[in-house]
């Protein structure tokens, strides 16, 4: 673990670059431990670009990154999160065969050694059913299988799954697409819950800045490779930024007519 | 609802060690998988019944004897094929490892080695095979269906060019050969063992549950880490060893080794027992206990009708008939599968 330095993230100046397309154009933020960022943005705009480029997944072309306070080149997935760095997925990567729990520490099995590696079920149904309930995630049982859960089920288990690898910064990709009001309102609540407790930053990427606006510190408006829109949620409101993303829509149709 | 766990297959589960309220029936899913290898029982018990009354001699020593000839080798390589199943491959060259794999130990006695070692050596070509099943499918992308039909043809030119497509003579000692297939006992005693061990494989290690999650979810697995391209070949090392090892046994039971033996016959025999017993082929799903169960079925079916006077012509008939009845359930299943339905 890296020491609890305040601020989890920073990015200074990051530009990205494939080929002759730039996908980010001079992004700089930072995010503190405890705070939840909502990363907002029509498909294309950068967000997932950017997001990669704090799991590890791409190397920013020119700026600088920094975890926990130290300047880091992430070299891959996997080094990202070793320094720290969780990403949920939309397709969540669980496996619907297995249940809850063996998923929870799917790859990260504790084992009663042995070189066939016997699973220790015992340990990692305790360990899952504590972990769960601790950030609130409400389940049938740990040993259902994951194909038996809910959408909002499923994602929880995801994030769950990712908190307990005790990550500072936790991206979260589309938390609650696909799902209804109530089914959202679940993970809303786990991440409400993370907030809370205050051990690591977490960004979520939305397209219905609606739903997650209220588990936000704070919001941020990717458009074209660039950060147009940056604000605490306490300064502004889910009515300026429809007022925003409506007006892109018509700046957006009324390119189209022209060409 | 914890304690009423394991009364139906219990067999499997509480001898790998599983206590039954420690297990609570975990989703529909699960019970109806046991469900199935139940069912599959209840049918050969039936099916048993009938034939008995049909023909007394069903139920007499040397009947029993046939049967468990003709089904534990056959079970033998279902367990391999299940694990193949199960991470989202197939495997369709494993009854020519079958054949391969004795001629392999002969040649080894024939240049003098002791015979533990030649088995050694064969069961090694097995698993080579197997490495290039693995590797073609994993690294160069070529789906298992063809990579495995491919390897069909290819060891089977290769194992009548070594052997002339003349069949030979096994040599060891008596004590060896009953050992290794000779005796009836000893040979499903070979067949319940790896069964029971390689359930406890598939349900309770690493291994096993990365197949699971390889074949249940390839992305998802290797996105948390999973090296699936390890698992998916090491699953073709596994059924081609288990391949080899059953030609082998089969080898010292009949006493000669036949370039003809095995082949497609006893591969699809394999599959068939496996997808009877409960393992899906969209992968994912799959029991050991289930594939032994289903190849005990497929003889008892054999055996029953030769015992009645069916002609083997009939017999194919009522086998294919029964394994696309079988393959129609498998994939409403799946459907019902994907759709979370079970």
């Amino acid at each position: 673990m890296a020491e609890q330095s305040r601020e989890v993230l920073r990015a200074e100046h990051i530009s990205k670059s494939f080929g002759q397309v730039t996908a980010l154009k001079d992004i700089s933020m930072h995010l503190n431990r405890g705070e939840v960022l909502g990363l907002l943005g029509d498909n294309g705009a950068g967000k997932s670009t950017l997001m990669k480029i704090f799991t590890g997944f791409h190397q920013p072309t020119s700026g600088k990154l920094f975890l926990n306070g130290r300047e880091v080149t992430l070299k891959s997935v996997a080094h990202g999160r070793q320094m720290g760095v969780e990403c949920v997925y939309q397709d969540l990567a669980l496996v619907n065969e297995i249940n809850v729990y063996r998923n929870m520490f799917l790859q990260r099995e504790p084992t009663r050694g042995g070189f066939l590696g016997i699973l220790n079920d015992r340990a990692m149904r305790k360990a899952a059913s504590e972990h769960l309930g601790r950030i609130g995630v409400n389940i049938p049982s740990v040993d259902a299988e994951v194909s038996k859960l809910s959408g909002g089920q499923r994602q929880a288990i995801a994030v769950a799954r990712s908190v307990y690898q005790k990550s500072d910064l936790l991206l979260l990709d589309e938390p609650t697409a696909a799902m209804g009001a109530k089914e959202s309102a679940q993970i809303l609540d786990v991440i409400q819950r993370l907030r809370e407790q205050g051990d690591m930053a977490i960004i979520i990427i939305a397209h219905n800045y609606a739903q997650v606006f209220d588990v936000c510190d704070r919001v941020n408006l990717v458009e074209g490779g660039k950060i147009v829109f940056d604000k605490p949620t306490a300064e502004t409101s889910v009515q300026e930024l429809t007022d925003l993303v409506v007006n892109e829509y018509r700046m957006a149709r009324a390119s189209v007519h022209e060409a | 609802m914890n304690d009423q766990t394991s009364a139906g297959t219990a067999s499997g589960q509480t001898r790998t060690g599983d206590k039954p309220a420690r297990r609570p029936l975990s989703g529909a899913g699960i019970f109806f998988l046991r469900q199935r290898e139940a069912s599959i029982l209840i049918a050969g018990i039936l099916l048993v019944i009938y034939f008995q009354i049909s023909s007394s001699a069903f139920l007499s020593g040397p009947n029993l004897g046939n049967l468990v000839q003709y089904s534990a080798t056959t079970a033998i390589i279902a367990a391999g094929e299940v694990f193949v199943l199960v991470c989202g491959e197939l495997d369709l060259s494993v009854g020519m490892v079958y054949a391969l794999t004795p001629f392999v130990m002969f040649f080894a006695v024939s240049a003098g080695l002791p015979v533990w070692l030649a088995v050694i050596l064969g069961l090694l070509a097995a698993a080579v095979v197997g490495l290039i099943n693995g590797a073609v499918t994993t690294l160069l992308k070529v789906p298992s269906f063809v990579t495995t039909l491919g390897m069909l043809f290819l060891i089977n030119g290769f194992t009548l060019t070594i052997s002339g497509g003349f069949p030979v003579q096994p040599q060891a000692g008596a004590v060896f050969t009953g050992i290794f297939g000779a005796n009836a006992l000893a040979l499903m005693a070979w067949a319940v063992v790896i069964a029971l061990l390689f359930q406890f494989v598939l349900k309770k290690t690493r291994w096993g549950l990365h197949t699971v999650a390889t074949g249940g979810n390839p992305h998802g697995a290797a996105e948390v880490g999973i090296k699936t391209k390890t698992i998916k070949t090491g699953n073709f090392v596994l059924c081609s060893v288990l391949g080899g090892l059953a030609g082998i046994l089969d080898a010292f039971r009949i006493g000669s080794i036949d370039p003809l033996s095995g082949g497609t016959e006893i591969m699809f025999a394999a599959i068939a027992s496996a997808v009877i017993g409960g393992t899906l082929l969209a992968g994912g799903v799959g029991t050991i206990l289930g594939a032994l169960l289903g190849a005990l079925v497929l003889g008892i079916l054999k055996d029953g009708f030769t015992l009645l006077g069916v002609s083997a012509y009939t017999f194919d008939m009522i086998l294919g008939g029964a394994i696309l009845v079988t393959m129609v359930i498998n994939v409403r299943l799946t459907l019902l599968k994907e759709r979370g339905g079970l």
